[in-house]
């Protein structure tokens, strides 16, 4: 048996103050992604032309790692809010959905580290 | 993890089929969704024939003939049979729409009529509105001032106030919006829908009221506002030919212009 009114119901725990940063970042990370995007497949299309060691030295020069570590960190923050926004959509029990969301963050937030990390070897020179 | 089949007791069975009246030349088949409490059975999908000669131009009259000729125990709601009171929303031929505004002819040969979706059912085409009135209440659709009234004439609103409520005030609450909002069937018990943020703008943005930023506070939640993904399935079905999706893309606009 339940006593709770239908308005009681509706109005919940009430409003949690947040998603307004989720939403506003989506659409900034999909804008920075536009160029972005367009770098990389000209970075994988110089990736088939150069061999490894001229392709150490070009990704070596500032410039280049910085836009491919822009790249990787607008991507994987994108995927991160992206993939919370399906996680929170569809997955209902409480648990699960906690779980799945510090899942994939954690596994987006690693990408980015192993991202850092590789850049910073390439520079500091292979 | 969100339920894509119905449950065993929801599904649908065939149902009765009822002969077509002898003399018609001009036939119309009515399928209908059926589903009755007291009966401990699954919903079914009754078939209804009629004489289109003799029948009204709108859905609406289809569903009173066959209530008045064939099958008196056919439950539907209906009230002002001019798209007034939002009385008679159900889905027809897989769309929301209110059945006393929605031509005959513009659906085919055949009528295929279920309740909202993703409603509770009570009896056939009747569902259970009471979670989507009591939301509707939930974002306080009503003047809040600090100021009080002029002690000789009403709240004046210029011209141009005014217009900015034109395609808001009109809703119906006919539920046709929400139900066809597919983050609505998801998380109805937490989003609050195309219908009632159409309505929290309506507030929002009259210029007579005084709490837009206990408004806008009280919407800043991940479920409450932002399930809403632009599917636009509200706009596209509204049978007032409002646009929810952009009251709801106006109310995220101040929530992000009121953080720079």
């Amino acid at each position: 048996m339940e006593f709770r009114t239908a308005l009681g119901k509706a109005m919940g725990l009430g409003p949690a103050r947040s998603g307004t940063h989720h939403w506003w970042m989506q659409r900034i990370t999909a804008v920075a992604l536009i160029p972005l995007t367009l770098w990389l497949v000209w970075f994988l299309s110089r990736l088939v032309a150069l061999d490894h060691p001229a392709m150490l030295a070009w990704l070596g020069r500032p410039w280049n790692s910085a836009m491919l570590l822009a790249y990787v960190c607008a991507a994987c923050y994108h995927a991160q809010l992206g993939l919370r926004e399906v996680i929170v959509d569809y997955v209902q029990q409480p648990a699960v959905r906690t779980l799945f969301l510090i899942g994939v963050w954690m596994v987006l937030a690693f990408l980015v580290l192993l991202a850092f990390v590789s850049t910073v070897k390439i520079l500091a020179g292979g | 993890m969100v339920q894509f089949n119905l449950p065993p007791h929801s599904r649908i069975k065939p149902g009765k089929t009822w002969p077509a009246p002898e003399d018609a030349k001009n036939l119309l088949t009515v399928r209908v969704y059926r589903w009755d409490p007291e009966v401990p059975d699954n919903p079914r999908l009754d078939t209804f024939q009629l004489d289109r000669d003799r029948c009204g131009a709108m859905v609406l009259d289809a569903l009173i003939r066959i209530k008045n000729q064939i099958d008196p125990s056919l439950t539907f709601r209906r009230s002002c049979r001019e798209g007034v009171c939002g009385s008679c929303a159900m889905n027809i031929n897989g769309r929301n729409a209110l059945a006393c505004t929605k031509a005959i002819e513009d659906c085919g040969e055949t009528l295929t009529i279920h309740p909202l979706p993703h409603q509770s059912v009570i009896k056939d085409l009747v569902t259970d509105m009471t979670h989507f009135y009591a939301q509707y209440a939930s974002v306080q659709p009503w003047l809040k001032t600090l100021t009080p009234a002029p002690a000789d004439r009403e709240r004046l609103q210029s011209p141009e106030e005014r217009a900015l409520l034109d395609d808001l005030y009109d809703c119906i609450l006919c539920a046709c919006c929400s139900t066809a909002c597919p983050s609505y069937w998801w998380n109805s018990d937490r989003y609050l829908g195309p219908a009632a943020l159409l309505q929290a703008w309506r507030w929002i943005a009259d210029s007579r009221d005084e709490a837009t930023g206990e408004r806008l506070d009280s919407l800043e939640d991940p479920f409450k506002l932002y399930r809403c993904h632009t599917i636009m399935n509200c706009t596209d079905t509204c049978p007032k030919g409002l646009n929810p999706a952009k009251a709801i893309a106006e109310i995220k606009k101040l929530l992000a212009l009121r953080r720079e």
